[in-house]
């Protein structure tokens, strides 16, 4: 009858066209590339990360617009670790676990890399690790697209010992893996150039400190003995800003002992009253302030993203730049997402950095890069004052600890983290 | 590199040159040039070569044709310029030396010239560097600041200091002197030696005097160095002691650096003398820190002492009023950009009542109903203290917001060269003191006062005399609230203010309240300034994190001895409420 077959066909056209469209979704779902982001968006180290996952959000906004990868769309998922340590290692459990996600962008402090890398080793996953750190560490699942110590430390070390000829040394540092290690690092260095023990005061303060009178006080009396003397800055977060207030308080001007920090940038400085700081110095592989097309680029992209002309850029935003591009490469190079594929693929890629060099993969995965000094400008800019002629290769095993300087990290031919050369023997990760 | 006034023939005949142009632009310009440079001419410290008789024809470019050298410049080259510029002995160089230091030497884009600028309005005045004549305006989009480095500032100091020392104002003259102890050498030497009959001011004085015998120091006549050692031996200057510790100390040859017995054995004197001082001096800016520190914990903990001590509510939000007084303060700012002294008077009463209001509203909201619970009480202002600091990331923004210090909040006393007291610190310790006297007069002395010690005393004796024990309840609880937004606006000053800062206090309040006794004001403030100086007198020893872990065994222990704390609370009627 002419009203049920109509009503028949009506319901099995909408059956069909349901069952289509429940196709098409179940399709589209698979279509998209997962990248994670790890990074805290509150706590004590939200006034550094939080940029960074605007960052990768603005990479994968551009990736797509250009069709995105392997024909796929990129999809970011995006978590909050809130600066807690091992909060860190059960979100990068879910990423890998539960949201399966292609490549991880992630962490700040070496405390959070730590806690993340049994996971990642476990899981197999990749992660891209974007700001300085102390070496001592090369993994197969870790793509470090920070500085190492000689890429950052070590330079800036040089340049204050030439160049400002500075007899005494305070390594300023927070409490935890990275102070201390670039400490022992640089200890060892200044030593082997020749400084007394005497002439270096070494002091370590927890995260978050704020009432620095009793050690700035100790910091004027050791520089007022009559030798040039400089401090040497790994605090992290936002114990800075108290520190630097406290200075400008207890009139230490940079003429008369200039702080050198490790990670103080554009963004940390954006959130403080720069007056007192004028002067200070920050040794870093990139500044907003040099001026190049692929830099310029890159900062009216920024603006426009995030939709505020006043945020700065920063170094490890070029880090993820840098890591973000050679991803893409790699992942076109291998022809899939396969963590093990991708991870083979990327020694020996290249892409431009913003600075007008040329940022290349190594097989220890580190990656070549330019070091800057700069001095921090009463408008939270940096002036450059000394750079390097070239890129510098980062070394993943510093060559002044005694237990690391025979070790080398080679994943292309000897597939090992940690080779010793003298024994000839791979101990610990060894794939 | 400025010093050397060894000069040949050839630079003596063009300074020659340029002094008799410089006379005759004098009388031309003499309407026009600056007032204040007038003496400069008569008591410029850096000795001019004698000349007598001035004519036209010099090169009136030099000093322009440097100038405009300037911006292009790198920094060696900028020093370089520098150097020539001063020796050109011209009135208006510490003009330009001051402008660039400061960062108000700029260069017009269009015309590339240089000119001194200052701010006026939305644009810039502009004075002509060579005639210190006015010279217009222009706006930012037209001048590029003419950049310095560390040490370029470092020379410009150096140099500007020898012409501040014929200054008007005292203080500039004795900053000068300072300045110029830390470079010691002929040039300077002798223009302190010029000053010194002139110099009216005893302060000056003593400084130059101290000066000139740090330099007699090195004379080689074994009387010349012991008068020396003689006047330095009371002076704190930490060059004076580095220098009279290197006549003492074996140096490189194994030998103390000064042969003389008699002038050795004074050296010693002096050296333990002045050591002695120090450790002195030391000792109190320690006690000082300890004071500030401790002063901080009190202004925290006072509020949490009055909903803790007189209530027993345990308030896990105590750190978050903190925070919102420190927002307030923010947001008071942000009003009024240009009147930062004015918005910190007007943000104390504002964070009182903006924190006091929501103190009113936890208690009438979640407090009241969890009386006599004081594990629920807990849990539930633990759980406001989330919802609190994800309200002011959501509102504000996860990133800490930066609030300024008003000019006369901003750097230090300097009550010796010894000794030297931050104005921020000064401030909260006073501001403290007048807070803890407020709040035991509100307590002592009022009428809500005597409600709020009655209730607490004795709940029902106190409803049975008519007293609304609810409204008191809240009351209470709204002024130790407001107390904590108060100390929220001196903790703004102190440190970073955003969405954790009540985190970084909130187990401090409760030490220094449970150390000094639940309920007792005086306790509070014994107890707080006790711990402040403890830990300022640890830190040196055993380093900050180590200091810190002390205090909290020493806390644990004294509590196992003494549970009531060091100042109980007599006569408490220990009722649920």
């Amino acid at each position: 009858m002419k009203v049920h077959s109509l009503k028949k066909r009506l319901l099995a056209g909408v059956a069909g066209f349901g069952l289509i469209a429940a196709a098409s979704m179940a399709h589209a779902a698979d279509d998209t590339i997962k990248v994670g982001i790890l990074h805290s968006l509150s706590g004590t180290m939200a006034i550094s990360e939080t940029t960074l996952k605007d960052t990768i959000l603005m990479m994968i906004d551009e990736q797509n617009k250009k069709g995105g990868l392997l024909g796929k769309k990129l999809e970011a998922v995006v978590v909050d670790p809130a600066s807690n340590w091992p909060l860190f290692a059960e979100k990068a459990a879910e990423l890998l676990e539960k949201d399966k996600v292609a490549v991880v962008f992630g962490c700040w402090t070496s405390v959070s890399r730590k806690s993340v890398l049994p996971v990642f080793e476990k899981d197999n996953g990749l992660l891209f690790y974007p700001v300085q750190y102390e070496g001592e560490e090369s993994s197969k699942n870790v793509i470090y697209t920070g500085a190492a110590p000689n890429q950052q430390a070590i330079p800036a070390v040089d340049y204050l010992m030439k160049d400002i000829k500075v007899k005494r040394w305070v390594l300023e540092g927070t409490d935890y893996v990275y102070p201390r290690t670039t400490n022992k690092i640089l200890e060892a260095y200044l030593k082997a150039k020749g400084v007394k023990a005497d002439d270096i005061m070494i002091n370590y303060t927890p995260f978050g400190f704020s009432d620095w009178q009793s050690e700035v006080a100790k910091i004027k009396t050791f520089g007022s003995a009559g030798k040039k003397t400089a401090v040497v800055s790994t605090i992290n977060g936002d114990a800075n800003v108290p520190f630097y207030k406290e200075l400008g308080n207890q009139k230490i001007s940079a003429e008369d002992i200039p702080v050198v920090a490790f990670s103080v940038g554009e963004e940390e400085l954006s959130g403080m009253d720069t007056k007192p700081l004028v002067g200070h110095l920050a040794a870093w592989n990139y500044f907003e302030s040099i001026k190049n097309p692929a830099n310029d680029a890159f900062i009216k992209q920024w603006h426009e993203f995030i939709k505020n002309p006043k945020r700065t850029t920063n170094d490890p935003m070029e880090a993820h730049y840098i890591g973000f591009n050679l991803w893409v490469k790699a992942v076109q190079k291998a022809g899939t997402t396969d963590t093990t594929k991708v991870i083979d693929a990327l020694p020996g890629l290249e892409t431009p950095n913003l600075t007008g060099g040329i940022a290349k993969l190594l097989p220890n995965h580190h990656i070549t890069k330019p070091v800057y000094i700069g001095e921090i400008k009463d408008d939270g800019q940096f002036d450059v004052v000394w750079k390097t002629k070239g890129t510098v290769p980062g070394d993943a095993w510093s060559d002044f600890l005694p237990g690391s300087k025979d070790l080398e990290a080679d994943w292309v031919t000897l597939k090992c983290g940690n080779y010793n050369k003298v024994t000839k023997k791979c101990s610990g990760q060894n794939y | 590199m400025f010093r050397s006034l060894s000069i040949s023939g050839a630079i003596q005949d063009r300074i020659l040159r340029i002094l008799r142009l410089l006379a005759a632009a004098t009388l031309l310009f003499a309407g026009l040039a600056v007032p204040l440079h007038a003496d400069e001419g008569a008591a410029a410290p850096i000795a001019v070569p004698a000349t007598s008789v001035a004519s036209a024809n010099a090169q009136p470019f030099d000093f322009g044709t440097l100038l405009v050298q300037l911006p292009d410049a790198d920094y060696d080259e900028k020093e370089a310029i520098i150097g020539h510029l001063i020796e050109l002995h011209r009135p208006n160089t510490r003009a330009v030396l001051n402008a660039l230091l400061d960062g108000r030497l700029y260069q017009r884009q269009s015309d590339k010239k240089v000119f001194i600028a200052d701010e006026s309005g939305d644009g810039f005045k502009l004075t002509d560097p060579v005639t210190l004549a006015d010279a217009g305006t222009a706006s930012s989009d037209d001048l590029d600041k003419i950049g310095t480095n560390n040490s370029l500032r470092k020379s410009l100091r150096g140099a500007v200091a020898q012409f501040a020392l014929s200054d008007p104002d005292r203080k500039v003259r004795l900053q000068a002197v300072t300045e110029m102890l830390r470079t010691l050498d002929e040039t300077t030497i002798d223009a302190l030696r010029k000053r010194l009959p002139d110099e009216k001011d005893s302060k000056v004085r003593r400084a130059i005097a101290a000066g000139l015998a740090l330099a007699d120091l090195d004379s080689p006549d074994a009387d010349v160095r012991l008068k020396a050692v003689g006047t330095l031996k009371d002076s704190l200057n930490s060059d004076v002691y580095n220098r009279l510790k290197t006549m003492v100390e074996p140096g490189a040859d194994g030998q103390p650096g000064e042969a003389d017995p008699h002038v050795f054995t004074a050296a010693v004197h002096a050296v333990s003398s002045i050591e002695h001082w120090r450790s002195f001096y030391e000792s109190v800016e320690t006690l000082f820190f300890g004071l500030s520190l401790g002063s901080v914990l009190v202004l925290a903990a006072i509020g949490l002492a009055i909903t803790f001590g007189v209530m027993g509510v345990i308030n896990m939000a105590h750190g978050e009023l903190m925070m919102i007084g420190a927002y307030t303060t923010y947001c008071i700012q942000q009003l009024m950009p240009n009147h930062i002294g004015l918005s910190m008077a007007l943000s104390i009463p504002a964070a009182f009542v903006v924190s006091g209001l929501f103190g009113v509203a936890i208690e009438r909201g979640i407090v009241r109903f969890l009386y006599g619970r004081p594990l629920e009480t807990l849990l539930a202002t633990f759980g406001l203290s989330l919802f609190l600091q994800q309200l002011v990331r959501s509102i504000f923004s996860p990133l800490n917001r930066s609030v300024s210090t008003p000019q006369f909040m901003s750097g230090s006393l300097q009550i010796n060269d010894a000794l030297s007291i931050t104005y921020i610190r000064l401030y909260i310790v006073v501001f403290t003191l007048i807070v803890f006297a407020v709040l035991q007069l509100i307590l002592k002395r009022t009428s809500l006062g005597l409600t709020v010690r009655a209730v607490s005393q004795n709940r029902s004796m106190a409803k049975a005399m008519g007293i609304r024990t609810e409204w008191v309840d809240a009351a209470t609880f709204g002024l130790g609230s407001g107390i904590a937004g108060v100390a929220g606006v001196a903790l703004s000053q102190l440190t970073n203010v955003g969405p954790n800062l009540g985190q970084g206090y909130i187990i401090d309040s409760f030490m220094v309240v449970v150390f000094g006794g639940v309920g007792n004001l005086w306790g509070t403030l014994i107890g707080g300034v006790g711990l402040g100086v403890t830990s300022k007198l640890l830190e040196p020893v055993a380093g900050a994190v180590m200091a810190k872990i002390l205090v909290l065994v020493f806390i644990i222990l004294f509590i196992q001895r003494r549970k009531q704390g060091l100042f109980p609370q007599k006569g408490r009627a220990a009722e649920g409420h």
